[in-house]
């Protein structure tokens, strides 16, 4: 029999967890080498080389890149011809991300919405399930941090709206996050679908690198075109002024109803911790 | 812009010499709180209750670090995103807090305790949490060890480095 082995799976995800918090992503770390270029002010260029030596150091000394270690968030893409074994995969890659966040000394943020009672595990995770063709299990990780979510919005625009109504939107919470949310940002961005999918779209679009274009070149014309703008608000690397406010805006689009246009804005500090590992059926005893 | 170097507590006369844009290196003494602390500190003010730390002269860092790893005395350790502490800042001022270090913008409320109480906001480097926590020498819970990374800690600096966000005349760094 042909199956996943979800001890396997617990074991690599765990180990996934834990490498996330201390590397940045190489798409990254290129993406501020090229801003720390671009900038012509002391500042920005000051702040940019920090961030530099600050993953460098995290990188060297195994300590994490920023001490909002944040929720782990999953997106799981399941094989339909998938067969699994063990305990199940919910539960599995809750138990790897509790085991990794606690051998890796990382901060457990998770709490009671009204007592702030912290669970002291950082469990549970969030997991976000799709069911796709093949035989093969896709995990994504993401450590998402608090500041950058909480500068964060969803909203129902009018179909008349359209890419102009979503362009204005988009750079007015981009300028009113200023400085709050660590920038420069990445910057993900839901359209379409409904009102619970339009956030989990612009949060997905979080995982595509920075060094990958959209592969519909017109979507790929109106993520520059965003980028461009909101590069021109002058935020810059940390509020204090320059010509980086966002390192990329990634779009994910889904149809939606004729009477809807959902827009999502996910926004991410430039601290953007995330990883993927694929598994395949082997067969088993 | 200048950088000063300067011991905490702070001083009213440290303050007023400071303005935007100017760089502080911090040593001595922070104390962190954020969310839940302040919560907690503003509850024992309510009631007459003795705060575990003095605030004439105090430095406040809001930041949650992350588990000291074995051998360091504290892990990751960058600010947390200050606008959340403003509806307890302006009180915490008003009692004789000097500066407080975190990331982001102030209300203008703040901004005007900054101005009566003649004290500073300083930001720190957002995400260089694994940089910063190179300045803390020694970190110990002090009060509220139930909140976890929300504690009230302790932390002996040297050199930590922030820059003059608000200043005591109404100044405002951030474009």
């Amino acid at each position: 029999m042909q199956a996943i082995d979800l001890r396997e799976v617990q074991e690599r995800v765990r180990d996934m967890v834990m490498h996330a918090a201390t590397h940045l992503p190489q798409d990254v770390v290129r993406a501020l080498e090229q801003a720390r270029a671009d900038e012509t002010e002391d500042t920005a260029r000051e702040i940019l080389d920090q961030l530099l030596q600050n993953q460098e150091l995290a990188q060297r000394e195994g300590l994490p890149l920023c001490q909002d270690t944040g929720l782990g968030v999953f997106f799981v893409e399941l094989g339909e011809d998938c067969r699994l074994k063990g305990n199940g995969l919910g539960e599995t890659l809750n138990q790897a991300m509790i085991d990794g966040y606690e051998q890796a000394y990382l901060r457990k943020s998770q709490c009671h919405p009204l007592t702030r009672q912290n669970t002291g595990t950082n469990a549970p995770a969030l997991i976000h399930y799709d069911l796709v063709p093949g035989d093969e299990l896709k995990v994504s990780f993401m450590a998402k941090g608090g500041g950058s979510e909480n500068m964060s919005r969803c909203t129902m625009l009018t179909p008349a709206q359209g890419w102009e109504g979503i362009k204005e939107f988009v750079v007015r919470r981009m300028a009113e996050a200023g400085p709050n949310p660590c920038p420069p940002t990445i910057v993900g961005i839901g359209i379409g679908g409904s009102f619970d999918l339009a956030p989990a779209l612009a949060k997905k679009a979080l995982f595509r690198p920075l060094d990958e274009s959209h592969p519909d070149p017109e979507i790929a014309a109106l993520e520059k075109e965003l980028l461009g703008e909101i590069n021109a608000l002058g935020i810059g690397p940390m509020g204090l002024g320059g010509r980086t406010t966002a390192l990329g805006v990634r779009i994910n689009m889904s149809m939606c109803h004729i009477a809807s246009l959902p827009l999502a804005v996910n926004v991410q500090c430039h601290s953007s911790r995330h990883q993927e590992v694929v598994f395949s059926c082997r067969p088993t005893d | 812009m200048q950088t000063y170097r300067l011991t905490t507590p702070l001083t009213e006369a440290d303050c007023l010499q400071l303005r935007i844009g100017d760089a502080v290196l911090l040593s001595g003494t922070l104390y962190t709180a954020r969310d839940a602390a302040h919560k907690r500190l503003i509850e024992a003010l309510d009631r007459d209750e003795e705060l575990p730390f003095p605030l004439q002269g105090a430095v406040i860092y809001y930041v949650g670090p992350t588990p000291a790893p074995p051998g360091r005395p504290i892990g990751s350790a960058g600010p947390t995103t200050s606008y959340r502490m403003d509806a307890f800042a302006p009180r915490l001022y008003g009692l004789g807090v000097k500066a407080s270090i975190g990331k982001g913008r102030r209300s203008p409320e703040v901004r005007k305790a900054l101005e009566d109480n003649r004290a500073v906001y300083l930001g720190a480097t957002g995400g260089a949490g694994a940089l910063l926590s190179q300045c803390i020498l020694e970190s110990r819970i002090i009060a509220h060890e139930d909140l976890g990374p929300e504690a009230i800690r302790a932390m002996t600096v040297r050199d930590f480095p922030t820059l003059v966000v608000n200043d005591a005349y109404g100044g405002e760094l951030y474009t």
